[in-house]
């Protein structure tokens, strides 16, 4: 199981521009850190989600 | 009558005034710090003053845009600084409330092309965009290529919500965000000053625990 934001998903073997694109998140729009590093964005459709993963969707909202 | 010159402090007395609030060594580590701020708008403008008058010694304000009447509700300008540009507007201010802090001040957009080299001397960035994608496109660049340095970034701060709901999360060992997360600024309430400026001192709070080596939240 792979933890994204605190809930376990069943994505292993799944990359992460597929779960973020299953999401409805605009790749534009956020960060993700991944393991307590930041996933580089060119790195998203490479990035292979494992059993044990814990990954952070950081979604920005406008305002400031 | 009195002069206004004669009423400012020297040097000596403002530092000795903030070593006596803050204790020297505190005074010490944030007068020799560089704090960025990427955006000068509701946060940014508080950010910026509440940093100033705690004495952060080098402040790098970034900022591309006009001072608007629209932004008045919540932005840190006066009505006679509606049309200037908010780095020189801000810069003003900033010297009548802390005439020696040392000013560098950008007036461009941000982009991925000279983040480097606007960036480059400081040691802890702001993020105080008012564009989700620039938000975004701030903090993956900063983590990306800079990952020496801190990055304190703000998400989620519009309408009238409880207050209480605004806080500090540490993301990764370097990067803070504050915020509700999910309050965007085009609601119909919009946003409010309050609830920006606790924002705004979120950040600001952060980035002196930071140079208080105070790194949890």
């Amino acid at each position: 199981m792979v933890k994204i934001n605190g809930e376990e998903h069943d994505l292993a073997g799944k990359t992460l521009a597929e779960y973020l694109a299953a999401a409805d998140c605009d790749p534009k729009r956020i960060a993700v850190e991944r393991n307590g590093a930041i996933v580089p964005k060119a790195q998203y459709g490479e990035t292979v989600l494992q059993d044990g993963d814990l990954v952070e969707v950081v979604r920005f909202v406008g305002g400031g | 009558m009195w002069e206004v010159v004669e009423l400012i402090p020297t040097r000596e007395e403002w530092n000795r005034a903030l070593s006596g609030r803050h204790g020297e060594e505190l005074q010490n580590r944030f007068s020799s710090a560089a704090v960025a701020i990427c955006g000068l708008g509701g946060l940014g403008s508080n950010l910026a003053i509440c940093l100033a008058r705690a004495g952060i010694g080098r402040l790098i304000l970034i900022d591309f845009d006009r001072v608007e009447l629209v932004n008045l509700h919540r932005q840190q300008y006066r009505a006679s600084q509606i049309g200037r540009y908010k780095t020189e507007a801000l810069a003003e201010t900033l010297r009548e409330i802390a005439p020696y802090v040392e000013l560098e001040v950008h007036t461009v957009r941000i982009t991925e092309e000279h983040a480097a080299e606007l960036l480059r001397s400081a040691d802890i960035i702001c993020e105080s965009f008012d564009d989700a994608e620039a938000k975004a496109m701030l903090t993956n660049f900063v983590l990306e290529t800079m990952p020496d340095r801190y990055l304190v970034a703000a998400s989620g701060m519009a309408g009238l919500g409880s207050a209480n709901t605004i806080r500090t999360r540490r993301v990764t060992e370097r990067f803070y965000l504050c915020g509700d997360g999910v309050s965007e600024g085009n609601g119909t309430v919009g946003l409010v000053s309050s609830r920006v400026m606790l924002c705004a001192a979120h950040q600001a709070h952060t980035v002196l625990r930071i140079l208080a080596e105070e790194f949890e939240v």
